[in-house]
């Protein structure tokens, strides 16, 4: 009986491990997958002409894809512009300041945002933030990078606050204790000491709230009006890297020019969320060891 | 790796030879069931425009769920690529939202076509906006951006937002060949991805102004007449309004056996409902 637990224990450690390849497995393939159908594209299309052209235009082989990277850059950097402070805030409000049953009904709100679906976002958005936007801006329309930069701002605001509150509570107790005997008051000791000492996490925050903007699509696809010129300003309509896929991935004859360009176009952010989020999983790590 | 799996099942009291059996008979169930999976007469593939595909795709589901034995494979890649493989005979019927040109009636000149249902564009504006009616050249110059404001064709002074379908849609390729004429529609277009969006802009927007099936009006929207002809049915039978255009189904030579019955399901009253359902408007 003893041998035979000690095999079962075994076993199941192993079927365990196989089970936790498979998801490494299955990135594997998927690289491997976007790359192959892609990487075809810069056998008719020089890659300075796709990552700096500014026409697409799949009719006549054209597919500069600049309009859509900056159109993605701009609407992450709106949201973050708008969910950083905010969420920061909100994290240090419910990590030092909140009495508990102000927290016990502000964090489970917050984690129930992060479960709504993109789509409800994408059409709150549509009915909403763009007329909202329309009226406020006297825009012709509120299809803009703005609307999709608020939205994306709410959707990411649960990751940034429930990351930069639990990096925030994990601040040893002696650091306050520290800074309180030395004469700070709370906001001192918040701006001074804690903020400083939980930054890590909380950039880690910032860092995955902005894989989350860079990704979505459904929410951005609803309101950002998808027009294929290089936006001026957040007022203007844009397309994103995302957007353009979801629009055209139907139509795309499978293995054609088209077809490897929008795995292209789903290449730039795949790489970029990658780096991103391989720089905060060491940043959480490292945080997360600091105090001990 | 199976002998410690089921080892795992064993020593949480699973019977082995259970186990050992139903394994087996799971592999024998695969085997047999892959041999169902065969080429046959009941075979029959469809490829072709995709804006007669939705038509098909319901049709060809409906078909094959009153008749098991058959099955029916339904692909897109626009009328083009559907002429070409009716003509080379990779598939059985091709789909096509217009009609063959000479060099395909040269290529293969015993492809027939087959109407099974009309189709028609309407522009659509904001129900406040006070526009009724335009000419085709007047929307062509809006859609191309030369006129940026309703009171420039009679209307109010509102900014004009263009509203169209995505690269490669069906909707999209019939209003630039039968409006635009070469002309390239305004990059400042927005763009949705299918023609219910393009209604929920324009019913939300009183500056959009878009194109849709017929199929997709109601009230939320407003149709604009072309010189003074409303996108209605009748209009559309009589060949009056002048953006709509027929839809085919086109086989090499007469066609036979599946393909008979499945056009001649289309063109059955059961078959001209799922038309009208999909938008689009029946010929009978």
């Amino acid at each position: 009986m003893n041998t035979k637990g000690f095999t079962l224990e075994k076993t199941i450690g192993r079927v365990l491990m196989l089970f936790s390849i498979t998801a490494v497995i299955v990135l594997l393939l998927i690289m491997l997958f976007i790359l192959d159908s892609g990487l075809p594209l810069f056998t008719k299309v020089g890659v300075l002409d796709f990552l700096f052209g500014t026409k697409w235009v799949p009719g006549e082989n054209l597919y500069g894809a600049f309009q859509f990277i900056i159109a993605t850059f701009l609407v992450t950097f709106g949201a973050l512009l708008i969910a950083v402070p905010l969420g920061l805030s909100c994290a240090v409000f419910l990590a030092e300041i909140a009495p508990s049953w102000a927290k016990r009904i502000v964090r489970p709100a917050i984690e129930l945002l992060a479960g709504i679906p993109s789509i409800i976002y994408g059409v709150f958005a549509l009915v909403i933030i763009v007329d909202l936007v329309q009226i406020t801006f006297n825009l012709a329309t509120g299809e803009t990078i703005l609307a999709a930069s608020l939205i994306l701002s709410i959707m990411i605001l649960p990751i940034i606050i429930s990351i930069s509150q639990d990096a925030i509570e994990s601040v040893p107790m002696l650091y306050r204790e520290g800074s309180y005997a030395m004469g700070a008051t709370d906001w001192q000791t918040i701006y001074r000491v804690l903020i400083p000492a939980a930054s890590q996490g909380i950039v880690a925050s910032i860092i995955l709230g902005m894989g989350r903007a860079i990704g979505e699509t459904m929410a951005v696809v609803l309101v950002i009006g998808n027009v294929e010129k290089l936006p001026m300003g957040v007022l203007d309509p844009g397309e994103t890297l995302t957007s353009a896929i979801l629009l055209e991935m139907g139509e795309a004859v499978v293995k054609s020019t088209h077809y490897s360009a929008l795995f292209c176009l789903g290449i730039v952010p795949f790489i970029f969320v990658l780096l991103l989020s391989l720089l905060s999983s060491r940043l959480i790590s490292k945080s997360s060891g600091r105090f001990e | 790796m199976w002998s410690e799996c089921i080892y795992v099942f064993e020593v949480v009291n699973y019977n082995k030879y259970v186990m050992k059996a139903s394994i087996i008979l799971f592999i024998l169930g695969l085997i047999l069931f892959s041999g169902c999976v065969s080429k046959d007469n009941n075979d029959l593939t469809i490829a072709g425009s995709t804006t007669v595909q939705p038509i098909i795709t319901k049709a060809s589901d409906v078909y094959s769920a009153e008749h098991p034995n058959v099955r029916i494979g339904v692909q897109g890649g626009g009328s083009g690529t559907g002429i070409r493989m009716v003509g080379e005979g990779s598939v059985g019927i091709g789909a096509s939202s217009r009609e063959l040109t000479v060099e395909e009636k040269r290529e293969n000149p015993d492809l027939m076509t087959h109407t099974i249902a009309l189709d028609c564009i309407a522009i659509v504006v904001h129900p406040s906006n006070s526009i009724k009616d335009l000419s085709l050249d007047q929307i062509r110059d809006i859609f191309s951006g030369k006129i940026t404001n309703y009171k420039e064709v009679g209307g109010p002074d509102r900014r004009i937002v263009l509203v169209e379908r995505e690269d490669g849609s069906g909707t999209r390729s019939m209003f630039e060949s039968m409006v635009m004429n070469n002309t390239d529609v305004s990059d400042s277009a927005l763009q949705k991805p299918a023609s219910g969006a393009i209604r929920f802009t324009v019913s939300g927007n009183p500056n959009a102004i878009g194109y849709v099936g017929i199929g997709y009006l109601d009230d939320s929207i407003k149709p604009v007449s072309i010189k003074g002809v409303l996108p209605i049915e009748e209009n559309v039978k009589t060949k009056a309004y002048p953006l709509s255009r027929n839809l085919y189904l086109v086989t090499k030579g007469a066609p036979s056996g599946l393909s008979t019955e499945f056009i001649d399901y289309i063109l059955s009253e059961e078959g001209q409902k799922i038309v009208r359902e999909e938008g689009f408007i029946p010929i009978r």
